[in-house]
């Protein structure tokens, strides 16, 4: 098969890469700046056997995905702020019931309605804690229209491979960008399935986990085996119990399985140079500004290093960790408040330096933003 | 028969259920289970999809592909069940609340797609779970936790919400009327298309204490007393049915079904 070479939207590729993935049902509600995301599945699943249904709101929408992929079927929804607070409760129900889905988040300014056609990446925090209790998460975020065909089919792996929610933490800068990109082949992709009960194993329990992802086998409805679901705390029949031996093994195992298994799931783009003396750690289309000031600062002969997140949650904190002790100072730039340096500032624990470069204008970080911002923590320095 | 029924049909492993001594959930939940009984389907390819809420409950109970969903979520989640497998069979279990509060807006949009889903509105006119606050068809002028001075709110009545929002079968049954809504939910599952079975259920705990409804078997009486079938309510002028509740199938049409739609849409792009 040819390679191909395309010019593509983000939101596009993220739905070219889902149905790639397999994903062949798609529920959502019309919200900028994702909707290009809702148009395009539309269009497209019925073509590959598929279906798309445009719901009556946001809550809809993640409970329809719940539902399809309790049928067995992988499946997408793609929103934005407002419609990403709507989704909180299911998205803790997808977690708790280790439904595996993919709910895409391209950003806007916020909160409220904030600036809906303008860039953020102020849902950092909401994505791993926007439900309540404590519950496991994956996010990811991609920074150009070829990584997120790539990493849509990612997030789909790990759901599948992990039985989990996981979110796609997309820039409105990303969504709408249009790149020209080449297309891998098909066979050069890895696509995962969850597992599903062996059929000879009668003693199979739809909640019992085992294995490195200590992630349990459970089939769709309909596939013969009979079983129940419940976001109640529940026992390895998937029966409610608030026994607490019963809920402190859940729990534990539920926030376990991924803790056990970041190497596997954590990613991301490092690059220092020796002699920096400086890092700039960020993530999504931040990171295009952040790659852009590192080559406009060297051509000033000063050198810096280069930490992109990919993987957000959980959290690469021993790479972090790593990272402090090779500068004097990190830079984490990203379009909100203050958001990932925190968790940065814990990691670093005083090893190096920590400083916030954020924006919340609507408007994204300008390489020379950046590049002034690191001669500024160095002359402070000298 | 009943014992039958309850080996064929029930988890009993998840046995004692919640509800209340007197409750009507218990034989509104054997009622569904006669009724499938009765339908040739295979049980393999039966979905029970629940809210929250005492109803709710129902769903844990019963021996099928069951999910007890989020707060009002029931038909939602029914919804992409359905769409991702139309092949499933696909059976809501909910309550007045859950339906008709919270899950307000689900009900009445799968009910204009005309959604092949049957849903079961176990309807006792009380929040239940929470301790007997007044729900969207407690009457106006009953007593709850939360209207302690009276209810100033106006009910909704299910079945016509169901009718005038799309829905293609809409009937009432009771818990005193057994055998007619154990027929009126065979029809209902054996519609294709959306159907809502408006469950007149009864809460002595907290709806019968608070309004001085009596016990369940005076709860259970006025069911009896109080409705009228609607075949013989069409002979009759609104003079003469006063305020009797409508039982039986109350509306029914044959409108294209969604998941039919859409299969003809995906046909198009078939392999010849």
């Amino acid at each position: 098969m040819e390679k191909n070479r395309v010019l593509m939207q983000g939101n596009e590729a993220c739905v070219e890469g889902a149905l790639v993935a397999g994903m062949r049902f798609f529920a959502g509600y019309p919200i900028t700046p994702s909707t290009e995301i809702a148009e395009l599945a539309a269009l497209r699943l019925p073509m590959v056997q598929g279906s798309f249904i445009q719901m009556e709101d946001e809550i809809a929408s993640i409970a329809a995905i719940i539902g399809g992929s309790v049928a067995g079927v992988k499946s997408l929804t793609a929103t934005s702020g407002p419609g990403f607070s709507l989704m909180q409760e299911n998205l803790g129900y997808a977690a708790m019931t280790e439904t595996p889905c993919v709910i895409v988040n391209v950003q806007r300014g916020g909160p409220s309605t904030g600036l809906p056609t303008s860039p953020s990446q102020g849902d950092v925090m909401q994505a791993k804690w926007g439900t309540h209790g404590d519950h496991p998460i994956i996010v990811i975020s991609p920074s150009s229209v070829l990584e997120t065909y790539h990493l849509i089919i990612r997030c789909f792996n790990l759901s599948e491979k992990y039985r989990i929610p996981v979110v796609f933490l997309m820039d409105e800068s990303v969504g709408h960008m249009r790149e020209g990109i080449e297309l891998p082949n098909k066979d050069e992709i890895e696509i995962l399935n969850r597992k599903l009960p062996d059929e000879n194993n009668h003693g199979w329990l739809p909640y019992a986990a085992s294995g490195d992802e200590m992630t349990p086998e459970i089939p769709p409805f309909g596939m013969g085996r009979k079983y129940h679901i419940t976001g109640l705390v529940h026992d390895e029949r998937g029966y409610p119990t608030s026994n607490t031996d019963k809920a402190r093994t859940l729990i534990t195992r539920l926030i376990d399985k991924i803790e056990n298994n970041r190497e596997d799931i954590i990613t991301y783009e490092e690059n220092v140079p020796e002699d920096a003396r400086v890092a700039i750690v960020c993530f999504g289309g931040t990171g295009r500004s952040v790659k852009r000031a590192i080559s406009k600062a060297k051509d000033e002969n000063l050198e810096m290093g280069l930490f992109r997140l990919i993987t957000i949650w959980p959290f690469p904190e021993d790479e972090i960790r790593e990272l402090s002790q090779k500068v004097d100072h990190i830079i984490v730039a990203e379009l909100n408040n203050g958001q990932i340096v925190n968790e940065v500032k814990r990691m670093a624990n005083c090893n190096c330096k920590v400083h916030h470069l954020g924006k919340v204008d609507g408007t994204i970080l300008m390489p020379d933003e950046i590049v002034n911002k690191a001669k500024e923590v160095l002359e402070h320095d000298a | 028969m009943t014992h039958e029924i309850i080996e064929k049909y029930f988890r009993k492993e998840m046995m004692p259920h919640i509800f209340c001594p007197g409750c009507g959930h218990g034989v509104l939940m054997k009622d569904i289970a006669c009724a499938i009984d009765r339908l040739d389907y295979d049980k393999d390819k039966i979905c029970i999809v629940s809210g929250i809420g005492c109803s709710s409950r129902a769903s844990g109970y019963m021996d099928f592909n069951t999910i007890h969903t989020t707060h009002g979520r029931a038909i939602a989640v029914a919804t992409g069940i359905k769409m991702a497998n139309p092949e499933l069979k696909v059976v809501v279990i909910t309550g007045d609340g859950d339906a008709a509060a919270i899950g307000g807006n689900h009900f009445i949009h799968a009910a204009r797609r005309n959604m092949d889903l049957t849903v079961f509105v176990f309807n006792n006119n009380i929040y239940g779970m929470t301790g007997g606050q007044f729900s969207p068809t407690t009457p106006t002028n009953d007593y709850g936790t939360t209207a302690p001075y009276g209810n100033i709110d106006q009910e909704f009545d299910i079945a016509d919400l169901a009718k005038y929002s799309g829905a293609t079968f809409v009937a009432r049954g009771t818990v005193y009327h057994v055998d007619k809504t154990i027929r009126l939910m065979e029809r209902a599952m054996l519609h294709k298309g959306f159907s809502v079975v408006d469950c007149i259920s009864n809460c002595p705990t907290y709806y019968g204490r608070k309004n001085k409804k009596g016990k369940a078997p005076e709860m259970i009486r006025w069911q009896q007393k109080n409705s009228i079938d609607s075949k013989a309510a069409e002979k009759l002028t609104q003079e003469q049915l006063g305020e009797k509740m409508i039982i039986g199938e109350i509306h029914h049409d044959n409108r294209e079904e969604y998941t039919y739609k859409y299969q003809k849409i995906k046909d198009r792009f078939k392999e010849a």
